[in-house]
């Protein structure tokens, strides 16, 4: 039987042809006709106008016709709904038929028919087919409740069939498991905040009991749904791994990653001293290097997902370098992605290796490779001290193969080999000086001037040689003009008398002939700081460089561990977080690794606050603050102890300045865990998505503990609230005022700085009440040079109440004395960074009139205190 | 999860087009023609996002599949379904070309609609769509057929069906290892390691439970502790001839199975269970670096006499017993591109210069082992100005060898079914040794 004919008609009444054969009483006609449109439809021809006459031939015994006829439907039924309507009739009675076959085909092809009218009367054969004694028609109702709740979500819902979905979950067939877990975790995405897919360690076991059976898809399906748990504790943590791993022995890739991706997640819970821990870790290495005699695609997919595992635990693979060699006949996407691994294990221990590979490669055709691999053997001498040597060594020899681009390239790296190593190879110089005629990229040319001009003193003719690069400035790029502009300024500061004509002309070249503001403000400075002050200038332009990085290209840790929650996905391909190319919210939830079980590890990785504000430290003393509301309503109560003080929001960033974004907030204390709330608004025309936010360095090391989670993209004329959850442990610079933080936001259209005061009352910790004893030694012990009094007015409170309402900000109250009607009351704060400070209030009744003594170690922080003090009380 | 599969032609002209998700929509079957098959420059990647839409391809000869989604889909899985649709494909009608693409389009469109449901791969095992997706149409069942068909197809055992009798329970097993290695021109072994498959193919009647048993170093020496040797027997019927000698066990670095195979008794004992399907399958594959027999060691010598000539020596000896014979060896030895003339001289098989594979190929049917054999070529170059040196493709070699280089045995492979009256003895059980090369490089 051959069906290729059915593509060849392209006569020009096909149509009507058609229409005659689909009316036609023979079966065999009938069907031949069917397989006529259905070819013309994969070509891309317009059926849609025989879609009565197709559908016409629905009622029929012959599976194979019906198959036909149920494929044109889901193509057209959108475009003709009316007609799609004629189908109906038939589709419930197949819901209903004998044949357990013909029931699921019929359940699975409505629900790809998105018509409403449709899907209404999908409804009542779905709940049938939900509950069908044949796990092969459950299986496909199952993902028929994934197709409606794309077409309508509300419907779904109203309907109750999420719960039969979940109760699926418990079903005795594997398939209709694996098929229900799918179903059940896609419409969850969608559902951020649903507890839909309500995972806890006994929905865990029926998940891992089925693991064990399921198809391999199913596998995949089931361990993809179980890396978005988090387990309570490190041993329920361990008893999944053992689950899990035997499937790092299966043979479809996709279930070795996905486990990959479950044990990668929950050995961060796991204790680093546990021997299991170590097992794990042994466990992980063969298995990823199996992937890699894999078709090359699938080699692809592995190396992208290696390349983020060696980031995160380079002790899995550092003795596996060898199976990243470069095959000759490895497509040149493998190649390119086995170097940048190769680069990452690179240690001293394998370095020989590694160059004489990296050599071998720099003489191979793909010039991209080439450059890569040249490339590769400068970061090898950035990396390990020891083989920069031999690394310079070999890139001469590669300079003299008189490769243009290797040339280039080379001539780029070793610009980065001297920053690292200084007066230690300059005596190459001489042979990258031979080469200058052949640049002609400006990545090579900047760098190769930028030799030049570091080291102008020792090459005799520098002057010549910037000054015939000179000639040609106007057609460089602006890296090579700016790079010119700073050399020939640093030949100047170096030989004067020489070159004071030079210096003045590539100073006017930059100033007045050029429209580039960048390089024009280069060149005042530097014409100013030359004309006014030359020793400064020397200071500036000769000043010491700060050393570089030997890891160039990671990826940024946050991102990092949220790729590492996405192995085996598109994510992990693009090295891209889900939210950077898929459309709209789904799946857009940024994913987070659990909390480390080694407390005294990173506390910069535990970065499970958003997600689990249960592992945060419980408060003590404080309560937990409630919404702002309630907040504010207890404002005036007396007598028990309340929320912390949360000052109104401010607009911090008008929409005038920041292209029509918004922003508004305030800072939180709640439940231990410092909150920095914002109000993006925006009031522009397009759309915003894309947000991130940046700190720059505070005084007290205050920086975001997660992302900015703006999960929509934000329409014009919308306000979205987001809290930020904030931690102490950011690199830290003395403001001024102390409590000012330079915020920076980034979103589609561009980046934003504003900058803001936190109340310092937010890093007040739980645990800050002093001992009495301690308490009187520490004031004696502060010196009285320390003591800073202040005035606060107009306070109508008593002693007990100002004393509640301080506690309630974590200012404790340690004792209370009263002297001639005078109340006197020592209190202790302890700040985030341990800093603690002792303050003595005075309270005189009928007074509104406050004194407060205030005593630190740190003078410093007595003026933001005292705010505090204002604030709360006043509030 | 997968929004669309489409088929193309070696021309960009849709021979199949399959859409599951309403967020791909027409335009993506003409985006990936347009960015990907007439692309001007050669592809960088399996994976191509446009336009907000990832397109997953492989490639099989001109024919091209690509998977497309809007979605964070899971990439591995993506691929290894493609790599399965290529199989079912080819169990149904042979060779994938666009003749046979075109004569069972239909058929295709049906197991299009069985092996993906809104994106997601269904059962996708041949064994059991075959039971009710054919060439000829669908098979008309009776009841019972149908619920067989629908519990295979969702169930445990989704690979088997019941009910299989034969009158000569039969099984083959082939040890098909591929031995790949990277060797400097000094002949230092820079990367060699053994990629093997152990297939089965098997005609038993019923659900047959079988163990299978190798000389894993691990199981060994696990034995050897306790003293027990329950399996000697099992080894006199099946232990093959080895190549390169007296190796006991042999230490696997890592081993993956077909979904038959129970993994976590694999994980607790080390015990390899499970039962077949019916006919062929790749019971696992596995990989081992370490002592692996090197059936041939190459040694080039390469010599640039001036700037228009070029000496090559190689010497090939063979590394294995000398009872044992090699076959379909063919050693290839690149040149450089301005070569004008080639003469070669070798004592043993057949040389030739294919000047349009810029390579001398060196064929020899058989070599026994412990021998040594050697060409000599005399490369006559055309003077060139081209400043880029050439860049010195290594020497490849092929071969086939009668064991397993890395030393693996079948030490035994039980068959038990409680149910039927035939024993483990009444099975016929076959075992095959190949070797071949895989990657066999030498640099020079």
């Amino acid at each position: 039987m051959t069906d290729s004919k059915y593509f060849t008609t392209t006569k020009k009444g096909e149509i009507f042809e058609l229409k005659a054969e689909l009316n036609s009483d023979k079966k065999e006609k009938k069907k031949e006709a069917v397989k006529k449109v259905i070819a013309s439809m994969t070509v891309g021809k317009d059926v849609s106008a025989l879609f009565p006459d197709v559908v016409n031939c629905m009622q029929t015994d012959n599976l194979e016709l019906k198959k036909l006829v149920y494929l044109y439907l889901m193509n057209y039924a959108k475009s003709q709904p009316d007609m799609a309507i004629m189908a109906v009739n038939t589709f419930v009675k197949d819901c209903e038929d004998p044949n357990p076959l013909i029931r699921a085909l019929a359940v699975r092809t409505m629900g790809c028919i998105r018509v409403d009218k449709i899907t209404e009367y999908l409804c009542e054969p779905l709940r049938k087919c939900l509950k069908d004694e044949d796990p092969y028609v459950r299986k496909t109702a199952a993902v028929c409740v994934a197709k409606l709740h794309d077409i309508n979500a509300q419907l779904v819902e109203d309907q109750g069939f999420l719960d039969t979905l979940k109760d699926l979950i418990s079903d005795s067939n594997p398939m209709v498991v694996a098929n229900a877990v799918a179903a059940l975790s896609e419409i969850a995405e969608s559902h951020p905040n649903s507890n839909l897919l309500d995972l806890n360690p006994q929905s865990i076991n029926k998940l891992l009991t089925a693991l064990n059976e399921c198809t391999e898809w199913g596998q995949i399906f089931i361990l993809d749904c179980l890396a978005n748990y988090t387990p309570r504790d490190d041993r329920e943590s361990q008893s999944i791994c053992e689950r899990v791993t035997p499937r790092l022995s299966h043979a479809n890739s996709a279930v070795v990653l996905s486990a990959v991706k479950v044990l990668m997640k929950f050995m961060e819970m796991l204790p680093k001293d546990l021997d299991y821990y170590g097992t794990l870790l042994k466990k992980l290495a063969p298995p990823l290097v199996t992937l890699l005699s894999a078709e090359p695609e699938l080699q692809y997919v592995a190396l992208r997902n290696i390349n983020l595992i060696v980031q995160k635990r380079p002790e899995i693979l550092k003795h596996e370098m060898k199976v990243f060699f470069v095959k000759y006949n490895d497509p040149i996407y493998v190649k390119l992605e086995k170097l940048d691994i190769m680069i990452r294990l690179a240690s001293q221990a394998n370095i020989a290796q590694v160059l004489a590979e990296l050599k071998e490669y720099a003489t191979e055709v793909d010039v991209d490779f080439v450059r890569k691999a040249v490339r590769a053997i400068g970061r090898c001498a950035i990396k390990v001290e020891q083989s920069a040597e031999r690394c310079v060594s070999t890139l001469l020899d590669l300079i003299q193969t008189k490769v243009n681009y290797v040339v280039q390239e080379a001539i780029v790296v070793i610009k980065d080999i001297f920053r690292k190593y200084p007066n230690k190879y300059e005596s190459v110089i001489a042979t990258l000086c031979e080469n200058l005629d052949s640049l002609d990229e400006p990545e090579a040319r900047a760098a190769m001037i930028w030799i030049v001009g570091e080291y102008a003193e020792r090459i005799d003719n520098a002057d010549e040689l910037l000054e015939s690069f000179l000639e040609g400035f106007h057609d460089e790029s602006t890296q090579v003009q700016l790079q010119l502009l700073t050399a020939i300024v640093k030949l100047f500061l170096k030989k004067p008398t020489e070159t004071q004509e030079l210096v003045q002309q590539v100073l006017s070249l930059a100033t007045q002939d050029s429209d580039n503001p960048d390089l024009r403000d280069r060149g005042y400075i530097y014409w100013r700081l030359l004309s006014t002050d030359p020793v400064a200038a020397k200071e500036v332009v000769l000043a010491e460089k700060p050393l570089i990085s030997e890891e160039t290209d990671l990826i940024e840790p946050t991102l990092l561990e949220e790729l590492i929650c996405h192995i085996g996905t598109l994510a992990s391909v693009y090295h891209k977080p889900p939210s950077a190319f898929v459309e709209g919210s789904r799946g857009v939830m940024h994913k987070r690794l659990p909390l480390g079980g080694d407390i005294g590890g990173s506390p910069a990785m535990g970065a499970g606050f958003g997600a689990a504000p249960a592992v945060m430290p419980a408060s003590l003393n404080a309560p937990v603050g409630g919404g702002l509301g309630d907040l504010f309503d207890l404002g005036g109560g007396v007598g028990m102890p309340m929320g912390a003080y949360i000052p109104p929001k401010t607009v911090w960033l008008p929409a005038m300045k920041a292209k029509g974004l918004e922003i508004s907030g305030t800072f939180a204390r709640r439940a231990g865990v410092i909150q920095m709330e914002l109000v993006l608004t925006n009031k522009a025309m397009s759309v915003m998505t894309d947000f991130a936010i940046q700190f720059n360095r505070n005084s007290f090391g205050l920086a975001p503990a997660g992302p900015l989670q703006v999960l929509t993209p934000l329409g014009p004329n919308q306000t979205i609230e987001v809290s930020l959850p904030l931690s102490t442990v950011g690199p830290v610079m003395k403001m001024d005022p102390l409590n000012n933080l330079q915020v920076a936001v980034k979103n589609n259209i561009d980046v934003f700085y504003f900058s803001c005061q936190y109340p310092i009352s937010m890093l007040f910790v739980e645990d800050g009440k002093m001992e009495r004893q301690v308490f009187l030694a520490t004031w004696k012990d502060i010196p009285n040079d320390n003591e800073s009094q202040f005035q606060i007015q107009d306070c109508h409170l008593n002693s007990e109440a100002a004393s509640n309402k301080l506690q309630g900000s974590n200012i404790f109250t340690i004792a209370k004395r009263t002297v001639e009607g005078q109340d006197m009351l020592y209190m202790s704060i302890k700040l985030s960074n341990g800093i603690w400070v002792l303050a003595e209030l005075k309270v005189q009744a009928g007074n509104p009139n406050y004194t407060i003594s205030l005593k630190c170690r740190a003078p410093e922080v007595s003026q933001c205190v005292f705010q505090c003090y204002e604030a709360v009380l006043k509030n | 999860m997968i929004g669309g599969l489409f088929i193309y032609n070696h021309k960009g002209e849709v021979l199949i087009s399959r859409v599951y998700r309403d967020d791909i929509g027409r335009n993506a079957v003409d985006a990936f023609r347009v960015n990907v098959i007439h692309a001007r420059q050669q592809v960088r990647s399996p994976v191509t996002n446009i336009a907000r839409t990832s397109f997953f391809h492989v490639k099989r000869s001109n024919i091209w599949l690509a998977a497309v989604t809007k979605q964070n889909v899971n990439a591995a899985m993506v691929f290894e379904f493609l790599y399965k649709m290529c199989d079912v494909m080819t169990a149904y009608f042979g060779k994938i070309s666009e003749e046979n693409i075109k004569n069972n389009f239909v058929l295709i469109y049906e197991l299009l609609d069985e092996i993906l449901d809104f994106g997601y791969p269904q059962n996708s095992e041949t064994g059991a769509l075959k039971t009710f997706i054919t060439q000829t149409g669908i098979k008309s069942q009776s009841k019972e057929e149908q619920s067989q068909i629908t519990s295979q197809v969702t169930g445990q055992i989704g690979w088997r069906r019941e009910g299989i009798k034969y009158r000569r329970n039969e099984l083959f097993l082939d040890v098909l290892e591929s031995v790949n290695l990277l060797m400097s021109p000094q002949g230092q072994v820079l990367s060699a390691h053994v990629s093997g498959r152990v297939v089965m193919k098997s005609y038993l009647s019923g659900m047959p439970e079988c163990k299978f048993g190798m000389n894993d170093k691990i199981v060994i020496d696990k034995q050897g502790k306790g003293g027990a040797s329950e399996e000697a027997a099992g080894k006199s019927d099946l232990g093959g001839s080895g190549g390169g000698g007296g190796k006991q066990s042999i230490a696997i670095d890592d081993c993956t199975f077909h979904q038959c195979v129970r993994l976590s008794k694999f994980d607790a004992e080390r015990s390899i269970s499970f039962i077949p399907p019916d006919g062929e399958c790749e019971l696992m594959r596995y990989r081992t670096t370490k002592d692996i027999i090197l059936p041939f060691r190459v040694i080039p010598l390469v010599r640039e006499v001036g700037r228009t000539k070029l000496e090559v020596k190689v010497v090939i000896k063979s590394n294995f017993k000398p009872s044992l014979l090699a076959q379909k060896i063919e050693v290839r030895i690149p040149t450089p591109l301005n070569t004008s003339g080639v003469q070669v001289i070798c004592m043993k098989g057949k040389a030739k210069y294919k000047a349009s594979e810029n390579a001398i190929v060196w064929k020899i049917k058989r070599m026994a082992g412990m021998k040594e054999s050697q060409i000599s070529a005399e490369i006559e170059l055309l003077p060139t100005n081209d400043k880029k040196k050439w860049a010195r493709p290594p020497i490849s070699m092929n071969f086939e060898v009668p064991f397993a280089p890395s030393g693996l045995k079948v030490r035994y492979l039980k068959v038990f079914e409680p149910k039927l009256n035939y024993s483990d003895h009444d099975v016929i059980k076959w075992v095959r040794y190949i070797g071949r090369s895989g990657i066999y490089e030498t640099r020079c």
